[in-house]
């Protein structure tokens, strides 16, 4: 079992199929295969240890990825917008490594401290000469994919998912060359994220063609979807509302869009139902996952969505705010403090155990002894065993004795008519240790007060889950990949409010 | 851990091995290492249903588990027990 094998099997299952590009001049499985094989020559010639990746998407991208994996050589693709001090940090860690890069990029990474560096163009240009070479069958227990985690609170890590993790998430989630010969996968994230590793993997075993958008903007995304007959895509959550915002504008139809799933972090309730009414004949899926995880650990399908929506039970009705249920090939649990399991209702840390389940950086495992990861997320699973994301449990707010999730005041918030966005996170406070604060954004040409906004929570909640501060804004900071920001706001409301507010 | 059939084009990737060895076979003979040098045996009767290319075939009891990498006209079994293939609903696209 390794990454490699997948593409093979692709390449013998159906050779002409295209694979990659456009319907009109993509390439196929079979020139993919050749393509990589002789990727793999090439990284081997090198003897570099590990291929990074530091560039957008691209179409030579997964012909360096399985390269990399045929070569038996971890594939990292970097993140290209990280800060030049992060960035050499990562490359010291990539030491005895090449790197895939754009044009562009080549000087700052020689800047960095990179040594090898070869362009994209130069990748293509190589791939291009055939060769012959036999690539031995890479042990599931190497590396297939070195991921460096966002570090949206530390420094990052190195994530490492090995042959096995990746193969078994694919071939235990994703029918072999099941999809229609129409389908094709618009893919918008960048290739350092996760989701962008995985949906190569599950779309290529699928059989659905993928096509790259360089970098995520709206309107290119809602030009090469219709130009190019795009079925499926994967959006987070900072991307779906600019995305509908661009259709609305342009006017452009889109009937072939038949699926689209989004994750990567929480998606304001609003925007799934505005995306229900707006999208019919969309179906669509949460997908709760973690880099750890290899992608996808929950999901909320298509069917859950509209049975949700039209349902009048507000238990029912709630589950569009869910991440759906657990994939049958793995154990989720919530567990308390103490590490015991918890029931129905219930909120604690969301444990995994499965095949696909790494928990593991460079050099440190964190798998319990009997295989369990804990993601640090917070949650609780509903009666029908639907699991609710609460978010980060670094980001629990804890006020006196009291643990607040700052997602359940952020929802709450949010149902309020005038709020588009909002953020809740803890600031220093002299009397209860951390205070409650809120960060909002309205809706253009609605008005709402701190005291409003203070008024709607506490009757909703507790008095204690009631901001002591709310603060208006444009806009959140998010990170390119749709991730809120916490510390960025934590900072400057501290700063601006030193001794809390309470 | 890749196998191959002797008596026809099947190979199968262990996705699950059991703790004890089993008779493993394809087509009624043993399947071999990809690496090894393979006899030419001919289909046995009875274990000519044929493998399909990106199916998992599974003996639950076992807790043995085959992916097919490449399809051939022979069965898969252990002894003279046809494994089957492992049904699993197809789960929508998430990434």
């Amino acid at each position: 079992m390794n990454i490699a094998m997948l593409l093979e099997m692709a390449a013998e299952g159906d050779p002409e199929r295209i694979v990659v590009g456009s319907h009109d001049g993509g390439i196929t499985a079979a020139e993919l295969l050749e393509r990589a094989r002789r990727a793999a020559t090439f990284f081997e010639k090198t003897g570099a240890e590990v291929v990074g990746y530091f560039g957008v998407n691209s179409d030579v991208l997964p012909v360096a990825l399985f390269g990399a994996a045929l070569a038996g050589m971890p594939f990292s693709p970097i993140n290209y917008r990280a800060p030049d001090e992060q960035l050499k940090g990562i490359v010291a860690r990539v030491a005895g490594g090449m790197m895939v890069a754009d044009d562009d990029e080549v000087e700052r990474l020689g800047a960095c401290g990179a040594t090898h560096v070869i362009t994209k163009g130069e990748l293509a240009a190589a791939v291009a000469e055939p060769v012959s070479a036999e690539h031995p069958f890479v042990d599931p227990e190497e590396i297939a994919i070195l991921l460096f985690t966002s570090g949206t609170t530390s420094e990052p890590k190195a994530a490492v998912l090995r042959h096995r993790h990746l193969v078994s998430y694919i071939i235990g989630s994703v029918e072999f060359l099941g999809c229609a010969p129409d389908e094709a996968q618009l893919i918008c994230v960048p290739p350092y994220h996760i989701a962008g590793m995985a949906a190569i993997l599950s779309s290529l075993y699928a059989g659905r063609r993928i096509i790259y958008l360089p970098q995520f903007d709206a309107a290119e995304w809602v030009h090469t979807a219709a130009a190019e007959h795009v079925t499926h895509a994967m959006v987070v959550p900072t991307m779906l509302g600019r995305i509908l915002g661009a259709i609305e504008e342009s006017g452009t139809e889109l009937p072939r869009l038949r699926h689209l799933s989004y994750g990567g972090g929480r998606m304001p309730l609003e925007l799934v139902e505005r995306t229900l009414r707006d999208m019919p004949g969309v179906d669509l899926v949460n997908a709760y996952g973690l880099t750890e995880t290899s992608s996808t650990i929950a999901m909320l399908t298509p069917d859950d969505h509209r049975e949700a929506f039209a349902s009048e039970d507000p238990a029912v009705r709630a589950r569009l705010g869910s991440v759906g249920r657990p994939l049958p090939t793995l154990e989720v649990e919530v567990r308390g403090e103490d590490d015991s399991v918890l029931g129905p209702g219930e909120k604690g840390e969301i444990w995994v155990r499965g095949e696909q389940v790494a928990g593991e950086y460079v050099g440190n495992t964190v798998l319990t002894p009997d295989g369990w990861f804990r993601t640090r997320d917070a949650g609780w699973f509903d009666e029908d065993g639907f699991l609710f994301v609460e978010g980060r449990l670094d980001d629990v707010i804890v006020r006196g004795a009291e643990n607040i999730s700052p997602g359940e005041v952020e929802d709450v918030l949010m149902a309020h008519p005038a709020v588009a966005e909002a953020a809740v996170i803890g600031i220093p406070d002299t009397e209860w240790g951390e205070a409650v604060a809120a960060v909002v954004v309205l809706h253009p040409g609605l008005q709402a007060t701190e005291a409003e906004l203070q008024q709607w929570v506490r009757e909703r909640l507790r008095s204690t889950k009631m901001p002591c501060v709310v603060e208006f804004r444009d806009e959140l900071p998010y990170s390119p990949t749709g991730k809120l920001l916490r510390r960025v706001l934590r900072e400057e409301l501290s700063e601006a409010n030193p001794a809390g507010g309470a | 851990m890749r196998l191959k059939s002797q008596a026809d084009a099947c190979e199968v990737v262990v996705v699950k091995a059991p703790a004890d060895p089993v008779d493993l076979r394809c087509g009624g003979h043993p399947l071999v290492a990809t690496t090894e040098e393979a006899g030419a045996q001919s289909v046995e009767a009875g274990f000519d249903g044929g493998t399909q290319l990106g199916k998992r075939y599974a003996d639950e009891e076992l807790g043995l588990e085959l992916l097919c990498s490449k399809a051939g006209e022979g069965s898969l079994s252990v002894g003279e027990t046809v494994l089957e293939i492992k049904g699993a609903k197809p789960l929508p696209a998430s990434d």
